[in-house]
């Protein structure tokens, strides 16, 4: 048995400490707002936090999540920040397909807390990691901005 | 948004009595449990109540109780264009109601109540959401109103013409006297429908047209939105599945004893071209998949490459094609004349790649069949099904859902019924996942096109006759074989016959040439092939005739005035005739684009930096839209600048290869998509219009490839008639 603490909540598992944190949520805990969509950390839909920290829950094992606490999309609106996140990109329209959002938030998040006025390179580097196939882009950029308090729009 | 359980037809069988009511079970998401018969859309209403409520049920669409609540049936699938917004607005409009408070539903699989006007079936596809609802579903909603008006004013024993609806509300003028919606259902549900229905002068909309929040939005920012792969039935096993590497082998042999010592597994399951792993998770289906030993016969397939894919298709383009437009004499003008201009353009095989990698749940049982899957074409699903477990047709229930990305993919039903053919098997539901590495390498492939194309040129420099010669895959031979007439497909030739330059003599020609492995529908289908072809050869016209583009552009759409006004538009939004400064590197350079394709013109100019490494930079895109009149206008908007962006990275990076008969491309590391640090600025301006809509989920795509192209050449000098644009410019 592995516990594994999820936005508070802890779980037993009975499953093998090398399984991806990603199968875990999804398929043994039932939280499955946490998105599978490369298996090889490339396209960041699997985005969550670990103490506050993004990571990819696709190759990241559970055994590095041992006594630690793991926030998801469903946990993190909780969060005075993480709910401005969601309110500005609703705000912002920013969804499409929305497919790949859960994990864009989660790294929009992290970024904000380490960062609270972010520039457009910035983001770059903290949002490269997070593919959209809509390609919901200008808007995630806006977006982040919004929750920063920062004029949306960025300069052409 | 809510997502309701969806709708199940009881009785969806094939049957000649077309006034035969379908009928319509509601699950316990509406919080009754009623069999309610629903008319179709503009037949008479008749409705079967059980139980202590009643309710008004007028149409396919539209239910609503007698608390108020609107739920209405979404007929199209939403996979982020908009149209779980776009499709209560126009209901909403009509009906009176606010539309951020209507609930949502899927539709089950029904042709006849949910057939696309345009298409003649229920299918999500072809940007034909709007174009073919936009009269259908106001007047849907229109009806609705007319005979919840018409109990009110029974009730208040005054014509109906001295009342009016409002936000839910039956009001009467006069007095004032008003009834919520709620206290009228039960006697609107016994009353016909109207049958003559007067829809609102567009000026008085107050819906349509304005911005509204996306109704899915905040399912989607807080993790509760249901995509296909996060259904959760109960005893439900997950498998994962590895297809013939070599499209068209047979699996010969299995060996597991190394996946039975993995935690977890389940079985394996042996196709006639595939092998599953169960097991009670992802992981462990990953692992014990990873852990068989598998020999394959790879058939007769194993041979080809993607150069040897060029040359047959090379070679096939040397046939004649069926005809698909002719006026006056183009290939004899060409032949016989002085100046003329010939090119050869080549499209890759694309994979789709949504973000959502391809999934389906089964259970199969002696005297039924659930699906629970997101997909574009409910109906062929269910048939699907029901041909492969023997089942009638109506035994099969599909539980439609949110799409991770379409884009031509789920259009398409090989992964369904690969997982009936899987839950078959066994005794429980199952959820097939493919992989990534599966998904990209078992996709069904937008096609490889060889496109011959040459002009005639005036004194003027403008072409006196134009000839187009298509070669490649019919995707509608095999998706709809009743569109294929006298040899001519036309996807293939979409875009290249509605030449909106005037040219005197045209002719446009396909061969249809099949690669040995599956292809299928892409965003933005013909028009992405063949507005490419047009747009950056009448670039290569215009250069050659020493012009500028746009100026050039324009002269040739003397007879298409809608076309020629975004063009006009955009070339001032995007301040064409004023130089770009140099850049601090590299070059720099812009390129434009017109199309018109799928009741829409589009014009776009791109601007961008290629630097000394060939490396291109899109800056920045100003796209001018005219689709007629918008429903939503910020969704106009989000299509355009996320089909753009689509269009973008098939343009500079998508090409799938091949070799031995298998994929060579496998995940994002070598099937590149565009990411935050590249992506452009995109600048839509809307063209204010009263023209029925057109679509606006593809044309963006493939309006900017030609765009980005011959903003490369503005750049660069070189012409790039072979896609992707980064392999043209650093193998040339």
């Amino acid at each position: 048995m592995i516990t594994l603490n999820v936005n508070g909540d802890q779980h037993d598992l009975d499953v093998t400490d090398d399984t991806p944190i990603l199968w875990a949520l999804r398929d043994v805990v039932g939280l499955t707002g946490t998105k599978f969509g490369c298996g090889m950390s490339l396209c960041g839909a699997c985005t969550v936090h670990l103490d506050g920290k993004p990571i990819r829950s696709c190759v990241t094992p559970l055994s590095a999540a041992s006594g630690k606490e793991i926030t998801t999309i469903e946990g993190i609106g909780a969060s005075e920040l993480g709910k401005r996140v969601q309110d500005a990109w609703i705000e912002q329209e920013v969804v499409q397909c929305g497919y790949c959002q859960s994990g864009q938030i989660m790294s929009a998040v992290a970024l904000l807390k380490e960062n609270a006025a972010p520039s457009d390179q910035d983001i770059d580097n903290a949002m490269s990691g997070n593919i959209c196939r809509c390609a919901t882009y200008a808007r995630i950029r806006s977006a982040i901005k919004l929750a920063a308090g920062q004029p949306a729009a960025k300069e052409a | 948004m809510h997502m309701l359980p969806e709708t199940q037809t009881a009785d969806t069988t094939a049957r000649g009595d077309v006034s035969r009511r379908d009928f319509l079970k509601l699950s316990s998401g509406l919080g009754i449990g009623l069999l309610l018969e629903f008319s179709l859309l503009g037949t008479a209403c008749s409705k079967l109540g059980i139980g202590s409520k009643q309710e008004f049920t007028p149409n396919a669409f539209i239910h609503i109780d007698q608390d108020g609540v609107v739920t209405i049936v979404a007929h199209k699938v939403e996979m982020g264009q908009g149209t779980y917004t776009s499709m209560p607005m126009l209901i909403a409009e009509e009906l009176e109601v606010d539309v951020s408070k209507v609930k949502l539903q899927h539709a089950p699989p029904d042709d006849k109540a949910y057939g696309d006007a345009l298409l003649g079936a229920q299918i999500t596809g072809g940007s034909t959401s709007v174009r073919g609802a936009w009269k259908p579903l106001r007047e849907a909603g229109a009806r609705a109103r007319m005979m919840l008006i018409q109990v009110a004013a029974d009730e208040w024993k005054v014509r109906p013409e001295t009342c009016y609806a409002e936000n839910g509300e039956v009001v009467h003028q006069p007095t004032g006297r008003r009834v919520p919606y709620g206290d009228l259902v039960e006697k609107a549900a016994r009353l016909p429908a109207p049958t003559a229905v007067t829809l609102k002068d567009p000026k008085d909309f107050k819906i349509i047209g304005k911005p509204v929040h996306r109704l899915d939005a905040p399912s989607k920012v807080n993790g509760t939105a249901e995509f296909g792969i996060d259904v959760k039935v109960p005893d439900m096993k997950i498998a994962t599945v590895s297809a013939s590497p070599v499209f068209g082998g047979k699996l010969v042999s299995v060996d597991d004893s190394e996946a039975k010592k993995i935690q977890g597994f389940q079985q394996v399951i042996k196709l006639d071209n595939a092998v599953a792993v169960i097991a009670d998770h992802m992981w462990a289906a990953k692992q014990g998949l990873a852990a068989l030993k598998i020999t394959w016969d790879d058939g007769e397939h194993a041979g080809f490459s993607s150069t040897s894919l060029r040359a047959d298709i090379a070679k096939a383009s040397e046939a004649k094609g069926a005809v698909a437009k002719k006026t006056g004499n183009a290939p004899g003008i060409i032949a016989a004349a002085d100046k003329k201009l010939e090119a050869v353009y080549e499209l890759p095989f694309l994979a789709h790649a949504t973000m959502e990698p391809i999934n389906c749940t089964v259970h199969v049982q002696d005297d039924g069949c659930d699906i629970w899957v997101g997909t574009q074409v409910p109906v062929v699903a269910q048939m699907v099904a029901a041909q492969l477990t023997g089942l009638a047709q109506d035994k099969v229930r599909i539980h439609n859902h949110l799409l991770g990305g379409g884009f031509g993919r789920r259009l398409e039903v090989d992964s369904v019924a690969q997982a009936v053919l899987i839950a078959k098997q066994v005794n429980f539901p199952v959820k097939v996942v493919w992989s990534r590495e599966e998904d990209i390498q078992h996709d069904m492939y937008r096609p490889y096109y060889y496109d011959r194309i040459s002009a005639a040129i005036d004194e003027h420099g403008n072409p006196e006759a134009w000839q187009h010669h298509i070669t490649g895959s019919s995707i509608m031979a095999r998706f709809f074989p009743a569109a294929v007439k006298d040899g001519v497909d036309p996807d293939a030739v979409e875009g290249a016959t509605d030449l909106q330059y005037a040219v005197p003599n045209v002719y446009v020609d396909y061969v249809r040439h099949e690669p040995p492995l599956p292809t299928a529908f892409w965003r933005g289908v013909g028009p992405t092939h063949n507005i490419f072809v047009v747009e950056s050869f009448i670039d290569e016209l215009a250069a050659h005739a020493g012009k500028d583009p746009v100026e050039y552009r324009l002269a040739l759409l003397k007879n298409a005035p809608r076309a020629k006004a975004v063009l006009e538009m955009a070339a001032e939004k995007a301040n064409w005739f004023s130089p770009l400064s140099a850049p601090a590197k590299g070059k720099a350079g812009k390129g434009v684009s017109v199309l018109f394709a799928f009741g829409t013109y589009i014009a776009q100019v791109v601007e961008l930096e290629v630097d000394a490494d060939q490396q291109v930079r899109v800056k920045k895109v100003v796209c001018v839209v005219d689709c007629g009149y918008t429903v939503n206008p910020d969704t106009v908007r989000a299509q355009m600048e996320g089909g753009i962006m689509f269009g973008i990275t098939g343009a500079l990076w998508g090409e799938i290869h091949f070799d031995q008969g298998r994929v060579q491309e496998s995940n994002f590391h070598n099937y590149r998509m565009m990411r935050m640090n590249e992506a452009p600025v995109v600048e839509v301006h809307l063209v204010p219009s009263q023209e029925n809509p057109g679509g606006i989920g593809e044309p963006g795509t493939s309006a900017v490839m030609p765009a980005v192209a011959n903003a490369v050449f503005a750049a660069t000098g070189k012409r790039v008639r072979k896609l992707p644009i980064a392999t043209a410019l650093t193998t040339a």
